[in-house]
């Protein structure tokens, strides 16, 4: 019940894009096609939750072990960035098809202030690593479900007829607002 | 160009947030009010001015290969000191941008101006880039701020303005920060081209 609550409330109630705003560079970045953000969406999800539990070890057994928690910053994106150049190095040896589909997008990770955000989260919440675990994947399918629905809104945007300086960005962010405004409605849920 | 249009160009021509569309979890996330856009954009500043010096003082001493973990390991160390002094001498405005703190890292305008400039110029054209692009965010970030905490709860600057149950409520919530920025950023695209 306790993990329900935790996928039910990264997904809907508290979703990381629409609600926390992590992670909107590769929301509006990658999501003018459906099929690129289902590639950002796997290749996020594959990094957050390995991100998540390496960072979760670092914190318990060496900066807490050293009593050394003000270089939190540094040593979590340190970690961040080479995971993802293992990762990438990893997959492309291991599953080249997997790689095709997801090497595009590894490199731009880093940067996502998702990895960061629930790495930090994470550790502020004070949860255990299964929690952790559960934690991150379900933050990653938050994510994934925002980008996706408004992939596919952004599709649909392409074929309407707007005033000229709404086009582009402006109209992006109106429905993202919006998008915003119905998972408001999952409010108070959990 | 000269030193004069080097600080300008943060502020209208290239603005980061209305023109480059970088650093929008921090836009988005801590404007509810201006004075959090402003102290976001003012912590944001000064890690951009100190990188990039620092950037510009090591760029022949850093092999091309590892430029960019080296950039980033000088960006998280003066974020911690933003961190650290922020927590000891501004804890109410610590507390209310939480997150974002450590996130400045991962801001993509930090490490663009890093990569693009600093890495390729000297000193003190470094410094001057850094200290325009950051007081455009910042001004880009109180602006944002400014009309979400006017809408939502009459207040500017948390001077009061009109009462605050005529107030949009939704522009201080989530959505309102998409929709406040999709209408400014169109409005600044227009005075751009008149």
């Amino acid at each position: 019940m306790e993990y329900v609550l935790i996928f039910i409330s990264a997904i809907f109630v508290n979703n990381i894009v629409l609600a926390q705003f992590l992670g909107i560079c590769p929301f509006l970045g990658v999501s003018k096609k459906i099929s690129t953000g289902i590639g950002m969406t796997g290749a996020v999800t594959f990094v957050m939750v390995i991100a998540t539990i390496v960072t979760y070890l670092v914190q318990k057994f060496v900066l807490d072990a050293f009593d050394i928690g003000y270089l939190q910053t540094i040593t979590f994106i340190l970690v961040i960035a080479s995971l993802v150049q293992l990762v990438e190095i990893i997959l492309k040896k291991v599953s080249p098809p997997l790689y095709q589909a997801l090497g595009v997008f590894l490199p731009l990770i880093t940067t996502n202030c998702a990895i960061l955000g629930v790495a930090i989260m994470t550790i502020q919440k004070d949860l255990n690593l299964l929690e952790a675990v559960a934690f991150s994947a379900a933050n990653a399918i938050g994510f994934g479900l925002a980008l996706i629905v408004f992939a596919g809104i952004r599709e649909q945007l392409e074929l309407v007829d707007l005033p000229k300086g709404m086009k582009g960005t402006p109209i992006a962010l109106l429905v993202a607002g919006i998008l915003a405004l119905a998972f408001m409605g999952f409010a108070g849920m959990v | 160009m000269n030193q004069l249009q080097n600080f300008t160009k943060g502020f209208f021509k290239e603005n980061a947030v209305f023109t480059l569309l970088l650093g929008m979890c921090p836009t988005l996330g801590v404007t509810s009010s201006a004075i959090n856009g402003l102290g976001m954009g003012l912590a944001t500043t000064f890690v951009l001015i100190m990188s990039n010096i620092v950037v510009s003082l090591v760029k022949d001493l850093i092999p091309d290969k590892v430029r960019i973990p080296a950039f980033i390991v000088i960006i998280a160390s003066f974020v911690t000191v933003v961190e650290l002094l922020m927590q000891a001498y501004l804890p109410a405005l610590f507390e209310s941008l939480g997150l974002f703190i450590p996130l400045i890292v991962v801001n993509c305008v930090v490490l663009g101006r890093a990569e693009a400039f600093a890495s390729k110029n000297n000193f003190v054209s470094s410094l001057i880039d850094g200290a325009g692009m950051g007081l455009g965010f910042a001004m880009a970030l109180t602006m944002l701020g400014a009309v979400r905490e006017f809408f939502g709860s009459g207040k500017m600057f948390d001077m009061v303005i009109f009462p605050e149950q005529y107030g949009m409520l939704v522009f201080v919530l989530a959505p309102g920060a998409f929709i406040a920025l999709g209408y400014l950023i169109a409005l600044i695209d227009k005075l751009k081209k008149a």
